[in-house]
């Protein structure tokens, strides 16, 4: 069996952040990623980051994956490119797949980092071609330069609804309207302005009741709904388009820790089963550790810090004291904090304290 | 409202605007209606101009005495929420960001839209484009006087 120092599952932005963090205390970092290329759902993020400068604020997703990229470069880690983890078992055990081949690692520490899936909306007809998530969207778009059609409804105002509609004009597709079944705009209202100033309709208190189509997505037919979140008879409306984007929310990708046995949680407001952890961000087996998304989720600034708070202590737990942990471990609790202070960090401050962490 | 339709009604916008004899040279206005973490306008700012403070969830504030209407918080804002704008001879003058192909070239008329997308009556002149490294071009219009609170965009080319 190879044996590794740490290991850590995921090459998104918590996944690089704890890679690079953990270097720096002087780990030997061993990093699975299943994608082809590190940076996660960063390298399709066309878009100028907010939060501050700590946490790259106004450099564009993909680049900011570039930074993180390079900083594994110059810290040596050792990366394995598509490898799923698919088990992890006792003693901090895991099996990955790569090349056809299944092999096990055995580690010291294990930080995961697996991110979160798309979830998806329940109606009729909706496998129909045509009907994509806004990740496959931005996947095709933005990783491959294909369009998804030429007239897009989208579906979901939270910040990726807002900001793949607005990719989605960039690339020069019509986007005939955003729904909303909530009777606000969920994301940034400087997202949904910039879409609205050029043209797009955001239809709230409405959802998609069925997808129409011979062979591939013609139109969709939307109905409105009732502040308790029931369809409104004789609301329907038709809405020609050849493709609908679904944005509906993110999970967290607990399955390796659930696998594990690790204590999980069912947390709403993080967006489903997420692991109970220490405030070192060690879940209930020992030296096992999750960061990101995969924890409850939020934003990829916020992920980028956790990830680094991850290596922190995944090293530290292990005699490996980073030369400005002190300091380090100050000011990334303090950025955490701040990201989730104001009206837009309710919800994750509500659902973190369900799983014992407190930001009051 | 803004809530639901992501367009600034027409008082919000005004809440943003200094007085006019200000606008006889550029402002920025800063069109960031909802808490949210994020602070480039502030860092970037040259002149101190711009106010959020350590809790970067706060809105920013401006003090229209120090903003010389540079345009450099307009091309930093993430949320593409600023314009410079400005009021000469009985027109408009905007210093918008504008990430949309084909760019503007110096010179066209091009359609214009207020907040809601709809487009005005009047067109605008593209009086200057400003490619930059990070790919938020400013492109600076002229339009009427009476728009000013009402331009929020560039449409088309006529």
């Amino acid at each position: 069996m190879i044996e590794k120092e740490l290991v850590i599952i995921g090459g998104g932005p918590a996944g690089l952040s704890a890679a690079k963090v953990a270097s720096e205390a002087g780990m030997k970092v061993a990093l699975f990623e299943r994608s082809f290329s590190l940076g996660g759902q960063l390298i399709k993020q066309t878009h100028k980051f907010f939060g501050s400068e700590s946490q790259y604020a106004r450099v564009r997703g993909i680049e900011i994956a570039d930074i993180l990229i390079n900083e594994t470069r110059k810290h040596d880690v050792e990366i394995f490119l598509n490898a799923t983890v698919v088990g992890l078992y006792k003693d901090n055990i895991i099996t990955v797949y790569q090349d056809e081949k299944y092999f096990k690692v055995k580690a010291k520490a294990i930080i995961i980092a697996t991110g979160a899936s798309e979830k998806f909306l329940a109606f009729e007809n909706n496998d129909l071609p045509g009907i994509y998530g806004a990740g496959a969207v931005q996947t095709l778009m933005n990783i491959h330069g294909v369009l998804p059609g030429k007239e897009v409804v989208m579906v979901g105002s939270g910040n990726i609804g807002l900001i793949v509609s607005y990719q989605l004009i960039q690339a020069g597709v019509k986007v005939k309207a955003l729904v909303e079944a909530a009777g606000h705009i969920g994301g940034y209202l400087v997202h949904a302005s910039k879409l609205r100033r050029l043209g797009v309709d955001i239809i709230t208190n409405t959802t998609v009741k069925r997808a129409v189509g011979n062979g591939k997505l013609e139109r969709i037919v939307t109905v409105k709904l009732d502040d308790k979140w029931q369809e409104i008879e004789g609301s329907e409306e038709v809405i020609e388009c050849d493709a609908l984007c679904i944005s509906v929310g993110l999970s967290p990708l607990h399955q390796l820790l659930s696998m594990g046995n690790a204590n999980m949680l069912y947390v709403n407001e993080l967006g489903g089963l997420v692991p109970i952890k220490t405030c070192d961000y060690e879940t209930s087996i020992p030296h096992v550790y999750a960061c990101g998304d995969v924890t409850g989720i939020e934003e990829a600034s916020s992920a980028m810090v956790e990830g680094k708070i991850a290596g922190l202590m995944a090293a530290k737990h292990l005699g490996f004291i980073h030369p400005n942990y002190d300091s380090l471990e100050a000011e990334l609790n303090q950025q955490l904090c701040v990201l989730r202070q104001g009206p837009c960090g309710e919800k994750i401050r509500c659902g973190l304290k369900k799983v014992g962490e407190i930001y009051d | 409202m803004i809530e639901k339709t992501g367009a600034a009604t027409i008082e919000l916008v005004k809440s943003k605007f200094p007085d006019k004899h200000v606008l006889v040279r550029p402002k920025a206005i800063i069109e960031c209606y909802k808490e949210i973490p994020c602070n480039p306008c502030e860092t970037s700012c040259p002149f101190d101009a711009i106010y959020i403070g350590s809790d970067i969830n706060q809105i920013p504030r401006i003090d229209f005495n120090k903003c010389t209407g540079c345009g450099i918080c307009a091309q930093a804002c993430p949320g593409l929420a600023i314009m410079v704008a400005m009021i000469k001879d009985g027109k408009a003058y905007f210093k918008i960001p504008y990430e949309l192909l084909p760019l503007p070239i110096v010179g066209e008329r091009w359609s214009a839209a207020n907040r809601y997308g709809d487009v005005l009556d009047k067109p605008c002149l593209i009086e200057n484009v400003k490619k930059t490294k990070d790919r938020t071009t400013i492109v600076t219009v002229s339009i009427e006087q009476p728009y000013l609170y009402e331009f929020a965009t560039i449409g088309s080319k006529l």
